[in-house]
């Protein structure tokens, strides 16, 4: 079988990709290294809509993340994703760093970043009363938003998927040669070939580059760590509240989350190896030093968990987009960073044309532009909730009690298109095991859906693939309790 | 609609002894609304013994304990339902609930009594850096799989934090084959009970690290190691200390937290001493008819505990069912004095009869000490104790005669003095 496309990463980007690139008459394939789609940086982010006053003007990142932010309402309402224009608020807490947003409000107006004004204290204290009494001034960022990265990620792919895009995960590529004119990508025994390559690998985006590419760059992977408050905390602040940013990134933040949690964080650390998504004591508690500027008291005892993102930071400072100059029909998405989630939908449509027009393709007739999320009990109303049960009782089941996760939704997290294969997979798609409780008491009855629906024995079923295995062995041989 | 006089949230050990007592004290309209697909709570789960030496005399199992009650439960005839799960509750006590049998429906009630139990605190909470990677269970959850499922969840087990289940579960994994390292406490002291140190830790050498914590936890995909090292009385941990321990599992026991997300929907008042309802001498929560007792209340050490306070709570929700509880006009606010945390109930009616229960624990451990109730300079009662310890709940009984004749007593003061 020989693709017309295939596409490399199953993250935000890649998955958007896909999608645009359904809209033609193509044969897609997206290759995805990991046992899940969005398991990099698109699913341990910050999960902003960007406004895009911090991009240098110019760059690609200034041009695609005021793109990418326009696209948001049109492709959350298509595709429905979870997403909240709540804005942004830069703050100064200082009157000696006011000057600063000035600048800022400056270079967003240059970028074309609507919506941009200054507020003084009282404003500020207006919206945000829980924010520090020491804020100053800030920028506001009316087009500022949240959005759930991975419902983004997820969304993307299902629709993808839906219009004829073959995904495969566990497939690591392992090289890219041209062959016959045509693209070989190798992933150990196995081979694909294709006319066309899209690179969207993340952090590895420069490995795959640099196989088939003089035109080299490099990736340094750069961590952050965050921390998720309770949703007892919902409503504590409105918009997503920055500080000034410094040279190593947007600095810390305090952030709700479309789900109610907020988010505290990331750090900003270059780091030696690109999966070494470790927390630490010192990144941890950094965040807590800094983001105190913003949240005076924090609390400590409401955080339900931390993680760590690797962004793909790239020695041209900027995305790599385009047909590589020696590579003919081999294209970049590299280097993505943030504002890389906001800036995605704008890279795929691009990405898309352009492979599109050197493809020749035509128009996919068939391409349906939207698709169903799968319904959420915990945010139905009484009659929504009587109806979803008398149509399938397994939304009668409540299996993820902090966060009202039914048996429904579990079901259709892995029955879907590019369904969950794994209990991380199952909490990105429908929040079980997401909430206060961290999955103490859903483990086992998750585990026990996952694998009647994967016909997988327990002892098979991965946190997230490879060697993440939930259990050990059993204490008797199976059914010898029935038999006895 | 349908109707009940009264409802009982949760058909665990203190649901179960609730709708007992109620239905004991002349109620005959009881209704138990259970989760899970079968009567028992946690206690299914709890197949070691030591239950019911208060309550009944001897020595039984988790499960056998909670059959007693099934068993009068289903001799007195009340209706349980399983398999419900509670989804809302108001402050004009409609419950709303769903079942794959009667699908979602609502239920409104002449008293609630709120028996959710508790939950497991997880890792999240405590931001241990390392990796994200399995194997890391909740001491409980590990529970489940053992002893119901027949799973183990791994070989070679470190546990954090020395709660009463944690060190259950390093009896039991040692039981079941698999090679417990050590169990961490980052306090100077166990937050179990002494019983449970002895026989589940000391009886197989397994190291008590007091004064511990994990620092880091190694392994990309599945649970490699943890470095643990010692803390100073800041709770800080010292450097050069650390030792790394091979392990495939981590129990986390650090601590239980009662489960009150319905309780908040009816808008009951929350302690944050305890994280349960503010409840007086007769388990009332701030809600006019809604009662609340058992680990949803205030996490208990013994279950037989958790039986009496849920008689008590069935009791009185009889008597409001009835008009017969007297109203809650004028309440003593019940302070924690030194060295007290969470003492239950918060609050004592003026004019309440009988002996009162006080339940609290230490704040930290206290050799020979005395536990004195007092109002102002006066003091009410006071016991002496050889020991105290926050793994330990006191529990006291205070005459109610002792509060009458003082016009205008506001407050009273457990305290514990050295």
């Amino acid at each position: 079988m020989i693709y017309d496309v295939l596409i490399t990463g199953g993250g935000v980007v890649g998955c958007a990709v896909a999608r645009e690139l359904s809209r033609f008459d193509l044969n897609i394939i997206l290759l995805e290294k990991s046992s899940d789609i969005c398991a990099g940086q698109s699913r341990a982010n910050t999960a902003i809509i960007h406004g895009g006053y911090d991009a240098k003007p110019g760059t690609l990142k200034a041009k695609y993340n005021v793109a990418g932010n326009a696209m948001f309402d049109d492709i959350c309402e298509e595709l429905e994703v979870r997403y909240r224009r709540n804005s942004s608020l830069v703050v100064s807490f200082d009157e000696a760093d006011d000057g600063r947003l000035t600048e800022l409000l400056e270079r967003g107006r240059k970028n074309g970043v609507q919506k941009l004004s200054i507020i003084g204290a009282e404003e500020i204290r207006r919206r945000e009363p829980h924010i520090s009494p020491k804020a100053t001034k800030a920028l506001l960022v009316g087009t500022g938003g949240i959005v759930c990265p991975y419902g983004l990620t997820i969304a993307y792919a299902e629709n993808a998927a839906r219009n004829g895009v073959r995904f495969v995960r566990n497939m690591e590529v392992s090289s890219i040669e041209k062959s016959g004119g045509l693209w070989r990508v190798s992933c150990g025994e196995k081979s694909f070939s294709a006319r066309a390559v899209i690179n969207c690998a993340g952090i590895h985006s420069d490995e795959i580059n640099n196989m088939v590419s003089e035109d080299k760059f490099h990736i340094s992977p750069r961590s952050g760590e965050y921390y998720i408050v309770d949703k007892k905390y919902a409503g504590y602040f409105n918009a997503a509240i920055f500080q000034l940013p410094t040279k190593m990134g947007k600095g810390i933040l305090v952030a709700p989350t479309v789900d109610g949690t907020l988010l505290i964080g990331p750090t900003a650390e270059d780091i030696d190896e690109k999966e070494d998504s470790r927390t630490t004591r010192a990144g941890l508690d950094k965040i807590l030093r800094e983001a105190s500027m913003t949240w005076e008291e924090i609390p400590t005892r409401s955080f339900i968990t931390t993680f760590s993102g690797i962004r793909a930071h790239s020695d041209r400072d900027d995305f790599i987009l385009g047909e590589a100059p020696d590579a003919e029909l081999f294209f970049n998405a590299g280097g993505v960073e943030s504002p890389g989630l906001t800036s995605a939908p704008a890279i795929a449509r691009y990405l898309a044309e352009l492979t599109a027009e050197r493809l020749k393709a035509a128009p996919n007739e068939k391409f349906i532009p939207t698709r169903r999320a799968i319904p959420v009990f915990r945010e139905m109303s009484a009659d929504e909730r009587a109806r979803a049960i008398a149509a399938n009782p397994d939304y009668s089941k409540v299996v993820c009690r902090c966060e009202t996760v039914t048996e429904a939704e579990i079901r259709q997290a892995i029955r879907r298109p590019v369904g969950a294969r794994t209990m991380d997979g199952i909490k990105l798609r429908v929040r079980a095991g997401m909430g206060r409780c961290q999955a103490g008491f859903c483990t086992p009855r998750t585990i026990e859906i996952l694998c009647e629906e994967l016909g997988l024995d327990p002892l098979e079923a991965t946190k997230a693939g490879r060697g993440s295995k939930l259990l050990s062995h059993y204490l008797f041989e199976r059914g010898s309790a029935e038999d006895a | 609609m349908r109707k009940v006089q009264i409802a009982v949230v949760g058909g665990g050990p203190a649901g179960l002894a609730a709708a007992v007592s109620a239905c004991e004290a002349g109620c005959r309209d009881i209704l138990i609304l259970e989760r899970e697909d079968c009567l028992g709570g946690i206690l299914k789960q709890c197949i070691h013994n030591g239950f019911g030496l208060h309550t009944f005399k001897e020595e039984l199992t988790g499960p056998e304990y909670a059959q007693r009650y099934i068993d009068k439960a289903i001799e007195y005839g009340i209706e349980s339902r399983c398999g419900t799960m509670v989804i809302d509750v108001t402050k004009d006590r409609k419950i709303t609930c769903v079942s794959r049998s009667a699908g979602l429906e609502e239920i409104e009630a002449d008293a609630i009594i709120l028996a959710m139990g508790c939950r497991e605190r997880p890792r999240g909470s405590l931001a241990i850096p390392g990796w994200r990677c399995s194997g890391i269970y909740t001491a409980g959850t590990a529970q489940r799989f053992v002893n119901m499922e027949g799973i183990m969840p791994g070989k070679k087990v470190m546990i954090l934090g020395s709660g009463d289940i944690g060190l259950i579960m390093a009896r039991r994994m040692t039981f079941m084959g698999a090679k417990v390292e050590a169990c961490v406490e980052l306090m100077p002291f166990s937050a179990g009970l002494k019983r449970n140190i002895v026989q589940c830790l000391d009886d197989y050498g397994i190291p008590l690290l007091l004064s511990h914590t994990i620092i880091d936890i190694a392994g990309r995909d599945r649970i490699e190691g943890v470095t643990v090292a010692e803390v100073d009385e800041k709770l800080k941990p010292i450097p050069g200390t650390e030792k790394y321990y091979e392990c495939d599992t981590l129990l986390l026991s650090v601590g239980l937290i009662p489960e009150n997300e319905l309780s908040q929907m009816a808008g009951v008042e929350i302690a944050p001493a305890t994280n349960g309802a503010v409840v007086d001498e007769a388990l009332r929560t701030s809600v006019d008819g809604i009662f609340s007792c058992g680990n949803a209340l205030h996490v208990h050490d013994l279950v037989d505990f958790v039986s009496q306070e849920a008689e008590a709570a069935g009791k009185n929700a009889w008597l409001h069912v009835k008009g017969e509880l007297p109203e809650a006009a004028e309440r003593i606010r019940i302070r924690e004095g030194n060295g007290v945390m969470g003492v239950v109930p918060q609050y004592v009616t003026s004019g309440a009869r009988g002996s009162v229960t006080l339940m609290f624990r230490p704040r930290g451990v206290y050799k020979n000490a005395s536990v004195t109730v007092s109002a102002g300079e006066e003091k009410l009662l006071t016991r002496r104790h050889r020991i105290l310890a926050p793994g330990e709940m006191v529990s006291m009984k205070l005459d109610a005669a002792l509060l009458e004749g003082r016009p205008g007593l506001s407050e009273i003061t457990v305290s514990v003095e050295v």
